[in-house]
């Protein structure tokens, strides 16, 4: 075994980069449950990527056949619904753990100085993994797949002069067509993907380069032993693989309680009009974007005008890019932060979270004055960063992690 | 089934919005709660879907065989009671009735009923197929409580008999204190002209259909629950060994 890895490392730097990664990649050793996420997502991503191959072997990516290639893999493929389930729930799992892993970054100021690139390259996943995720949505080709890309893709056709020929040219028809659910098919398996692996590998690569921040939000690289090892600093590998084992299992737990037990989520993962195939000329009474996608559906409802509702909700996305130069606070914690820093970063998780509600439920006067309020509310919490971030008074930070 | 329990106990709480995304109607429905381990039943809901339903409403995602082998049909037996003409076993569920005349009939092609019980719900098919009045305005005499003017006939007439006003759905049952007779319950409660089964009879048969309904919606359901069960329990175990170890490589640190 060890005259392969040898002649192996000749020739390819293996025990190099596995030291480097793994085995002498120093991780402060002050991590909590909030440092799961981050490879549960890869967890899922795998899934994602695994489970996908084997569908793609029994779809049918054309309007006439998509419906029922769906139905064909749920009964007459072997474990066809094993593989179906896995990939629709993997991918609400995604947005959860990205979620929670976007969340953990805001808390403990992961994004900021020296790991600004980082955060950078983790916002552009998302955005690539939400193209994913929507064009994914299409390819079942049920009454939910099609009037969900059809109010998606309309929303470009509200941006003043090149919107109608824009959304034109994303469906390549003039309505969501056999055409469309090609296109994004070839997107869906195989361009984004590729896309979000190279945008993980860099995301790693530039935390592997700067260090992994911690619940403290101290440099544990200042700190270093007579060899040169942080002294809070112990190697990823063994401890802290051992240590995602474990949340690796109970997250499997959950999701495949899931996956065996609650695929459809009470419509939530899999919406019950996506049980009745693609229909041009009915409409849905009440069409309504998967969850995930939801707080940011609410805002563009929220705005009167569709234009600038489609600014809104862009920008909603577009400011947590510039969260690394919006932040001035002399912190990273929140545990050290202000009480300001923490009531907002409160505020801002109840916003989107009730977003996130009003954006599935039918709009009505009330509930859209609620939506404006908690789209203020969440603007609030970028917009106002820089002031309150430096006028509130701080906790002193250890030197040593605790 | 403890375990189905649990977890959707943990889920209702983390989701604890409980509105369904898809939108619900404003009738009230009755509710019924399926069970599609029951093969008779499930027996008895196919050979009403055979004999009533299938004239009009494929079931194209299905095969035969699948509900034989599911339902604990032998292949014989089904093949000599269950397939109409030349249909063979291993084929998929369709019919002939050709979808332009079809819509020229009804106004609309009757739909494929495979996912049916998914996309409505079992309370909306035990509802509605219980919802029928008859309403002399109407083409084929007939109107719906849960579906207003739907264009079905009332297909089941023979069975339930013709009601002669809108049936009270989703109500709980009056019950006459002195008599201790049932004076108002859920569904028809007066007739036009009276069908071949008791409404006792009938909401039985009506069971058992939307019991096969919602088997054949989701035909992999009781081998998904029988797997998630091992595979629950599997990790169940995993958790203890990866905790232990987990431990044991901490155990220096601090």
């Amino acid at each position: 075994m060890s005259k392969l890895i040898n002649w192996i490392d000749e020739r390819l730097p293996i025990v190099e980069a596995f030291e480097k990664h793994m085995s002498k990649y120093y991780a402060p050793k002050n991590f909590n449950i909030w440092y799961m996420f981050g490879v549960l997502s890869m967890v899922v991503l795998v899934n994602q990527l695994l489970t996908g191959i084997w569908l793609t072997m029994s779809y049918n990516p054309t309007a006439e056949g998509a419906f029922a290639s769906i139905e064909y893999i749920m009964r007459d493929v072997e474990y066809g619904w094993l593989l179906r389930y896995l990939h629709s729930t993997g991918a609400s799992a995604f947005f959860i753990v990205v979620y929670l892993h976007m969340f953990r970054g805001l808390m403990y100021g992961s994004y900021k100085k020296p790991r600004e690139l980082i955060w950078i390259f983790g916002m552009t996943i998302y955005l690539a993994l939400m193209a994913e995720a929507f064009m994914g949505y299409l390819l079942p080709w049920g009454q939910m797949s099609y009037w969900g890309a059809q109010v998606i893709v309309n929303l470009f056709g509200a941006i003043p002069y090149i919107g109608e020929g824009l959304s034109l040219w994303i469906r390549g028809d003039y309505l969501i067509s056999g055409i469309t659910l090609n296109r994004f098919f070839a997107l869906h398996v195989v361009a984004l993907p590729i896309v979000i692996l190279a945008l993980v590998v860099l995301h790693i690569l530039a935390l592997h380069t700067v260090g992994s921040n911690n619940p403290d939000g101290i440099e544990i690289k200042k700190n270093k032993d007579e060899n040169g090892i942080p002294k809070d600093g112990i190697p990823f590998h063994p401890f802290y693989t051992v240590h995602d084992l474990v949340g690796i299992v109970v997250f499997l737990f959950v999701f495949c309680g899931v996956v065996f037990f609650f695929p459809e989520m009470g419509g939530y993962f899999i919406e019950k009009p996506n049980f009745e195939p693609a229909n041009s000329l009915k409409t849905p009474d009440h069409i309504a974007p998967v969850w995930y996608f939801t707080p940011f559906y609410a805002m563009l409802r929220a705005v009167p005008d569709a234009f600038l509702g489609v600014v809104i909700m862009g920008a909603a996305i577009a400011i947590l890019f510039v969260l690394p130069w919006l932040d001035r606070s002399p912190v990273k914690s929140i545990r050290y932060k202000g009480w300001i820093s923490k009531l907002a970063l409160g505020l801002l998780v109840v916003s989107f979270a009730i977003l996130g509600y009003l954006g599935v439920v039918v709009a009505t006067p009330e509930k859209t004055m609620w939506a404006r309020i908690l789209t203020v509310v969440y603007f609030a919490y970028f917009i106002l960063m820089p002031w309150y971030t430096t006028i509130e008074k701080t906790k002193p930070v250890p030197e040593r992690v605790t | 089934m403890m375990i189905k329990e649990i977890i959707l106990v943990t889920f209702l709480s983390v989701f604890s919005f409980s509105v369904f995304a898809a939108g619900g109607t404003n009738i009230p429905l009755d509710h019924v709660k399926t069970n599609i381990a029951d093969n008779e039943s499930l027996q008895n809901g196919l050979s009403t879907f055979v004999n009533y339903c299938f004239t009009c409403h494929s079931m194209q995602y299905a095969r035969y065989e699948r509900a034989a082998v599911d339902l604990g049909i032998p292949n014989k037996i089904f093949e000599d009671n269950i397939l109409i003409g030349d249909a063979k076993i291993g084929q998929l569920m369709t019919i002939s009735m050709a979808t332009d005349q079809a819509k020229m009939w009804f106004g609309n092609p009757p739909p494929d009923l495979t996912l049916s019980a998914r996309l409505r719900g079992p309370d909306w098919l035990y509802s509605y197929l219980r919802g029928f009045y008859i309403d002399p305005k109407r083409p084929y005499g007939v109107n719906n409580v849960v579906f207003k003017d739907v264009g079905m006939p009332h297909v089941l007439a023979d069975l339930q008999g013709v009601c002669a006003e809108p049936p009270q759905l989703g109500v709980t049952p009056v019950v006459d204190p002195l008599s201790g007779n049932i004076v108002k319950q859920s569904g028809c409660n007066e007739f036009v002209h009276e069908g071949s089964m008791s409404p006792k009879e009938y909401d039985t048969a009506i069971y058992d259909l939307v019991n096969f309904l919602t088997y054949v919606g989701e035909p992999s359901r009781l081998q998904s629950e029988k797997i998630g069960r091992n595979v629950l329990i599997f990790l169940a175990f995993l958790f203890i060994f990866v905790y232990f170890l987990n431990k044991e490589y901490w155990r220096e640190i601090h």
